[in-house]
């Protein structure tokens, strides 16, 4: 089976899990969900960190430095102000 | 054991954090664990790459890092709660972007990859992070108020939009060479100069209160391109993890249309909302009963059950302390109070339950449409703060061009009383029946204001 292949098995079958895990998160808890969705997507900072590492030209460079930027702010703002939200939610 | 495989194993077991972690979500008690599992997972990831990675030069890396860092620090920080759905616009942007740029860059250095995954995944990562990114600044525009928040439309949009589509889509086989010899750096420089383009004419056409479908929409996307980069660099927990946000951002995307009976068609080609072709003068003519402060403060005081319906107002008007306020004096009178809460109630999907959590109310206290519909009959009072459509009963009218959507049925409480500024109808653009009702009381002003009015109020009784 060609790397292609393997891929898209993983693609689908973590896509049905997450659709099992996601629709069971209640209403009230969107927004953290939505954000802490987000900063997940921040994941593009290890293909970033790939592309700036490796880079031998300018070009390479400085589209992963601004790659690893973009998605820091990502990764770092959406997991914050999640645990902010989150922190927020309780029971009296 | 082998380096290699100690690194793959991380990333595995990056990958079952995330998903342990989202399903810790599933509960407001267990949710913060979750997220901070999450956390550590992509911590996991990152070192697992550091690692994995024969790094060049570290300076750019870290300079990165450090800048990206403390902008996300700040701004999470600062962030009122009020400002979620621009905060998530503007994160989404940085997502799509940095994934968009991860392709970009792998393609430049292979410009002749040609018809094959690598060349196929690039190109995909590129489209879709690069549309996300001006998508994503276009939503964070209107929501900011930057840009109209109604529908910016023009004849043959729709058209226009469908022709850059299939150009795109052409320009991105010639790109990788098959139709013949042309070149391909220029090419993909016109690509990608589209996909930003594409991004922009996506939601400019979408009004203001279907920003819950876009903004769920755009958070797919940015998790979609990030699998697609996971794709370009053969890495599987970037597959994996962007899987897991494109089907959570599909799903909230889903159960907001279903929240306004509309397909996501609709929602996406229909310019649907504002209130520029609505004659302004039909509305707002016909006779209500107003109700001042102290008023209100006896409708509620006296009575054994109320429910708050909060709408977008609430959010405009950071009135969510005070409606809390309110909420605990009424409780210690031994009123029974709950908060009704409409799924695109807001501007994002879950915006009100987060405002009335940062204030303090008990999620506990906190229900969603299917939970509360019924109870309305049993209600004594009503308070709507600063919501319309999802309380509109022209829902039930066929005729009507809401028809259909699913709203809080409050007419069938006792009492209804509606905080609101003026008679100004909703996003939908059409006349609220409830406001002109024998039951209804409309308490006129800035939702802030009028709710420390009320909050005196209710104090004073006795």
């Amino acid at each position: 089976m060609g790397e292609l292949m393997i891929g898209l098995y993983v693609f689908v079958l973590a896509a049905l899990a997450g659709r099992e895990v996601i629709t069971k998160v209640p209403p009230t808890l969107h927004t953290p969900l939505m954000s802490g969705a987000n900063a997940i997507s921040g994941i593009a900072i290890v293909g970033a960190i790939v592309v700036a590492g490796r880079a031998e030209g300018t070009t390479q460079m400085v589209l992963g430095v601004a790659a690893i930027t973009m998605a820091t702010v990502n990764v770092i703002g959406g997991f914050m102000v999640t645990d902010r939200m989150l922190s927020m939610f309780r029971k009296r | 054991m082998n380096a290699d495989i100690l690194v793959e194993l991380t990333y595995l077991l990056s990958a079952i954090l995330f998903v342990v972690g989202l399903k810790r979500l599933q509960s407001p008690a267990t949710a913060r664990g979750g997220n901070a599992l999450a956390s550590f997972a992509m911590l996991l990831a990152i070192i697992a790459t550091l690692v994995d990675t024969d790094i060049l030069g570290w300076t750019g890396i870290l300079g990165g890092v450090a800048l990206g860092g403390i902008i996300g620090g700040i701004a999470a920080r600062k962030v009122e709660m009020t400002s979620m759905p621009e905060m998530v616009g503007i994160f989404n942007a940085f997502g799509g972007g940095a994934s968009a740029l991860v392709a970009v860059a792998e393609f430049l250095n292979s410009p002749t990859v040609g018809m094959s995954t690598a060349g196929v995944s690039m190109l995909l990562g590129t489209v879709i992070g690069g549309l996300t990114f001006t998508g994503s600044f276009v939503a964070f525009a209107k929501l900011k108020g930057l840009i109209t928040g109604n529908p910016i439309t023009f004849p043959g949009q729709n058209a226009t939009n469908g022709v850059l589509v299939l150009g795109t889509l052409a320009l991105g086989a010639m790109t990788l060479g098959v139709f013949g010899g042309q070149d391909p750096a220029t090419l993909f420089y016109i690509f990608c100069g589209l996909s930003l383009l594409l991004g922009v004419l996506m939601v400019i056409p979408i009004g203001g209160a279907d920003m819950p479908v876009v903004i769920s929409l755009l958070n797919s996307y940015s998790g979609l391109a990030a699998s697609a980069a996971g794709f370009v660099i053969g890495n599987m927990v970037l597959i994996i993890s962007g899987a897991l946000v494109g089907a959570s951002g599909l799903i909230l995307t889903q159960l907001m249309c279903k929240g306004m009976n509309r397909s996501l068609a609709n929602v996406v080609f229909g310019g649907f909302g504002g209130t520029a072709g609505v004659d302004r003068a039909q509305i707002g003519k016909r006779p209500v009963m107003r109700a001042d402060a102290e008023a209100v403060a006896a409708e509620l005081g006296y009575v054994n059950s109320v429910v708050v319906v909060p709408g977008y107002g609430l959010a405009v008007a950071q009135a969510q302390h005070e409606l809390r306020k309110v909420g605990d004096l009424l409780e210690e009178r031994g009123v029974d109070v709950k908060y009704a809460i409409h799924p695109v109630a807001g501007r994002m999907p879950g915006h009100m339950n987060v405002l009335l959590a940062e204030a303090d109310v008990s999620y506990e206290k906190l229900y969603d449409l299917d939970e509360i519909n019924d109870d309305f009959a049993k209600t004594d009072a009503v308070l709507i703060v600063g919501a319309n459509d999802v309380v509109n009963p022209a829902a039930r009218d066929p005729q009507s061009v809401i028809a259909g959507m699913p709203i809080l049925d409050v007419d069938k409480a006792r009492r209804v009383i509606v905080m609101k500024r003026s008679l100004s109808p909703g996003f939908a653009g059409i006349d609220n029946d409830l406001f002109y009702s024998d039951k209804t009381l409309m308490f006129f002003g800035d939702a802030k204001n009028s709710m420390s009015d009320l909050v005196r109020e209710v104090r004073e009784l006795a």
